[in-house]
């Protein structure tokens, strides 16, 4: 066991754990971020994706020991309180989702896309949840979400300069 | 009960005045859906908001203080007899708290002669991968650290995990005498009492699973064209995105159990016989459920194992499967080889139809191939057959529609070849034949018209029209899917002092969207928004709910809510009647108000009026009534019409036919299912059922390796799975039927959903290529061997 100081949604913390444990260890069983899932433990369905330095990241994938010194955000710290990012707010516009498993890691990678690129295309989107598995088929409402929010960010954007 | 003159039909279309006799307890009928407020209006999923937060608490979120993590101990081998068990190294680990050894295993077939094995230590292993015992410990790590010290020898015996070897005389024996395989809330099981000789199960004939009528002789005498054809489906596994598990916190007062479930009154009752407790010392929660598909009823091998770790370790237990486990040992969609016979005569009247199937669940009965033969066409002359075949692998459930994806696939291909042969449009032989006296059947006929103009079905050209190696075509499939009712539905409606609305039901949500139509429905009732509904969901202390299988929760939970809310909403007016000068049943609840019909001015807000009565809390309780017309078959609390639900879906597809990959382009989903409630809801339903289907019908399956019956692809990157990239345009269209069965006309939708798409695929295949595909999945082998085979041969 090892101490581990790690910055999760701008707050310090410190946990005691196994030097080979995931970052997905750590934040639910730790921390008790529990909105980050695994569901494949293996870096296959992206569940678990979070943000380190604002790039996506499979967390099952990534050892605690290595998020040491970055920013970690997850899907609890990407709404401000209860305003929710807007590629939260599509999601629930556009049901794009259905039993929301799988929810938290598409809302991670689809937001970091409408904020890396608010120019996306139907491509970019299916490009950016590519390794992402929605066992339950809310793929078409994902895309739509994810472009409808894309919009209201460009608009956003435009609107704030006007 | 009354006489009611009430309009029954389809919007848009023909309606016609029938009589109902109806409970008089029960509520006016509903108008249309374009006259109501809250029902049918696509409003956002009432959970939406803690789903996208990741504040929504799955079984798999559970944590409880001191809780213990466990893990299974699984068979490495596929067929043997264990001669001993030695845990003594797993239970010295550091941070083990107890060990437990199952004593008999769940959810496969049984023997009929329950001392044949009596004489056994311990379970017999018939497949790899078979649950044995369980470890829990403070932690995940030191659990599957102290699982692998589980020391067992095994006696091993002879195995077969395929189909065709299985059926041989010589083959291996999965089960030493005949079985018996109970039926899950969702479906599944196996006729009882059907013969067994070696693997070959049945056989089955009656019920569900299959059927007679006529004289098919007779019929294929009468023919003028008969086909014959062999049609063979693969194993899919369910693959929900939260694996099976369960939290067991056993105490002397009370079991609480945190389930991941289709079913919390499943894994109460199931829980109760096993453990031999009174179910009213049981407590089921199930807040969320990440996906099912069929597989989670009951409590499983898992949920034994971590009852009795709580019970031995007096602490709060978390077993969650692991990825592998999922894949391996909860459930699959048995395979299929259909062998189709079918008659019929010039003007495409058929007039024979024999289905002789074999499947093999692995160590589970219920692979049949559904009831589509029986249900969907009038055919006069019809025998169908089915064998289920045992090998050593993991045991079936049902999944989405079970046995009618498979039966679907063989019977809409063969009807379109049936149609190419006799130089008939397929669409016109379906309307030709299409012809029973049910509502499902009355709905196709509309989905096909509108289905056929949505996808430009005119405009569809001849098989294998495009010249180059990339060849592009356009299908159709037809899907029925049972009507089905939950017997023992209630729900209860409370309005509290300060106007506040409670609507309870102890049944969970798989994903369909539980809470959502629930307040909808109650929303409707009272005059109020979605948000004024408190929808609670998911507690066995909750009046009783409906299974989320056989696509049955809207249609026997939103009519148990309309009539609470109805009572609550007379008690209401009664008690503010008098104030405003009227009778109670002259009050009316619209938009936030009370007030009396036609005079609006004379009302107050929903919130003034409760004040006004002033009460503590006014609580009713309000049950799903059986339908007006009463049911074909109940079985249990599985209660199914004589009308069916279902869709018309069409396919265009492009095969690359140098490389053997087919990519769906396109999918008009045309469907039914009686009142729409909510069609962003019902939208996503269709969606997921499509891309299912698309998955089944190009990619999914489970790959056993023959020597070990080891499943060599037990995970998500290397079974795959219909993703991002692959999903085509969909395009959803559902119409409104009012049946005029319930309170709310509600019907399933997330089947029949998904019972088309690989028929429709497979007969855009034929038109792209000119060439069938039967067999599936259509993966560059079985694509390039189709390409290669001479037509007509299979």
């Amino acid at each position: 066991m090892m101490e581990l100081s790690l910055t999760v949604n701008g707050r310090a913390c410190t946990v005691h754990v196994d030097p080979a444990a995931t970052l997905v260890e750590v934040l639910r069983d730790e921390l008790g971020l529990t909105g980050t899932k695994i569901g494949c433990d293996r870096g296959a369905c992206s569940a678990c994706t979070v943000w380190l330095d604002g790039e996506v990241v499979a967390s099952c994938m990534t050892f605690a020991l290595d998020a040491r010194g970055k920013q970690i955000t997850t899907i609890e710290g990407l709404a401000k309180g209860e305003q929710l990012h807007p590629v939260q707010q599509a999601f629930v516009e556009n049901d794009a989702m259905q039993c929301g498993f799988c929810t938290p890691g598409m809302v991670m990678s689809c937001a970091h896309l409408v904020e890396r690129n608010p120019d996306c295309t139907l491509d970019d989107v299916r490009g950016a949840i590519s390794g992402h598995l929605c066992r339950c088929g809310a793929y078409p409402n994902i895309f739509k979400a994810t472009l409808a929010a894309a919009a209201a960010m460009r608009q956003r954007k435009n609107g704030g300069g006007a | 009960m009354s006489d009611r003159t009430v309009l029954t039909g389809i919007v848009g279309e023909t309606f016609q005045p029938i009589t109902r006799n109806v409970p008089a307890e029960e509520p006016p009928e509903l108008p249309p859906n374009a006259e109501l407020r809250v029902i049918g209006k696509p409003v956002n999923r009432v959970d939406a908001v803690p789903k996208v937060m990741g504040k929504a608490r799955y079984t798999y979120d559970v944590q409880l203080p001191g809780m213990l993590y466990a893990r299974i101990v699984s068979s490495t081998v596929p067929h043997a007899r264990i001669k001993s068990i030695d845990t003594s190294a797993a239970e010295a680990y550091p941070g083990v708290k107890a060990v437990h050894i199952l004593d008999r295993v769940l959810s496969i077939a049984q023997l009929r002669d329950p001392g044949a094995e009596a004489n056994e230590s311990y379970p017999l292993v018939r497949y790899n991968g078979q649950p044995i015992a369980a470890v829990a410990a403070v932690t995940a790590r030191a659990a599957k650290a102290a699982a692998k010290l589980v020391r067992i020898e095994y006696e091993r015996f002879p195995h077969v995990t395929g189909l065709e070897e299985a059926m041989r005389d010589d083959a291996p024996v999965v089960f030493s005498g005949p079985t018996e395989q109970a039926a899950t809330a969702g479906g599944g099981g196996a006729p009882p009492g059907l013969p067994q000789k070696g693997n070959l199960r049945g056989p089955a004939r009656g019920g569900l699973g299959g059927g007679g009528r006529g004289d098919v002789q007779q019929g294929f005498a009468q023919a003028d064209h008969v086909l014959t054809r062999e049609y063979r489906t693969q194993v899919q596994t369910h693959t929900p995105m939260e694996t099976h598990g369960l939290v067991a916190d056993w105490r002397d007062e009370e079991l609480t159990l945190y389930a991941s479930t289709q079913f919390t009154l499943s894994v109460r009752d199931e829980a109760a016989e096993v453990f031999k407790l009174p179910k009213e010392k049981i407590r089921v929660i199930s807040e969320f459920t990440g996906g099912g598909f069929g597989a989670k009823f009951g409590i499983g091998n898992y949920g034994v194992l971590a009852i009795h770790l709580s019970r031995k370790a007096r602490a709060p237990v978390r077993l969650v499967l692991d990825r592998r486990e999922e894949h391996v040992s909860v459930g699959n969609r048995p395979s299929s080889l259909q062998r189709v016979k079918l008659g019929a005569k010039r003007d495409g009247t058929i007039t024979a139809l024999q289905v002789e199937s074999f499947g093999t669940g692995g160590v589970a009965a219920g692979a049949g191939v559904g009831f589509a033969h029986t249900a969907m066409y009038p055919i006069p002359n019809l025998a169908v057959e089915h064998y289920d075949v045992f090998t050593d692998a993991g045991p079936c459930a049902a999944f989405r529609a079970p046995g009618q994806v498979q039966g679907i696939f063989a019977l809409e291909q063969a009807l379109d070849e049936l149609a190419h042969e006799l130089k008939m449009d397929p669409l016109a032989l379906r309307e030709k034949i299409d012809t029973n006296d049910t509502d499902d059947s009355r709905a196709r006929k509309v989905e096909r018209r509108v289905g056929a103009e949505r996808a430009g079905w005119s405009k569809h050209r001849p098989p294998a029209t495009d010249s180059g190696p990339i060849k592009r075509g356009m299908g159709v499939a037809q899907s029925q899917w049972a009507y089905v009712v939950h017997g023992t539905t209630t729900c209860e409606v409370r309005i509290r002092g300060d106007g506040s609305v409670i609507a309870l039901n102890g049944a969970q949500d798989i994903g369909t969207g539980t809470r959502t139509v629930m307040a909808q429905t109650v929303a409707e009732e009272l005059g109020l928004r979605v948000e004024d509904i408190d929808a609670r969901i998911g507690d066995s202390r909750y009046p009783a709910g409906a299974a989320s299988g056989g696509s049955r929760v809207t249609s026997s939970i939103t009519p148990a809510a309309r009539n609470a809310a109805y009572l609550a909403a007379r008690d209401l007016a009664g008690r503010v009647a008098q104030s405003l000068g009227a009778k109670p049943d002259e009050i009316v609840f619209q938009d936030g108000r009370i007030f009396v019909r036609g005079r609006p001015e004379r009302g107050m807000t929903f919130v003034e009026a409760v004040r006004k009565a002033n009460f503590d809390e006014i609580v009713h309780r309000a049950d799903r009534r059986e339908d007006y017309d009463g049911y074909r078959i109940k079985l249990g609390d599985l209660h199914i019409s004589r009308h069916g639900i279902g869709g018309v879906q069409f396919a265009e597809v492009a095969v690359d036919t140098e490389t053997g990959v087919v990519k769906v382009e396109r999918i008009v989903a045309v469907h039914d299912c009686g009142r729409p409630i909510n069609p962003k809801l019902i939208e996503s339903q269709i969606y997921g059922g499509v891309l299912q289907g698309v998955s089944f019908a190009l990619y999914e399956e489970r790959q056993l390796d023959p020597g070990t019956g080891v499943q060599l692809n037990a995970n998500i990157d290397q079974y795959k799975i219909v993703g991002a990239r692959e999903t085509p345009a969909i395009e959803v269209h559902v119409i409104e039927q009012l049946g005029r069965q319930s309170s709310t006309d509600a019907r399933g939708v997330a089947e029949p959903a998904n019972v088309a798409t690989a028929a429709a695929i497979a007969n855009a295949f034929y038109n792209a290529t000119g060439k069938r595909i039967r067999t599936l999945p259509m993966n560059p082998a079985n694509v390039l061997a189709a390409l290669r085979a001479d037509e007509g041969q299979p």
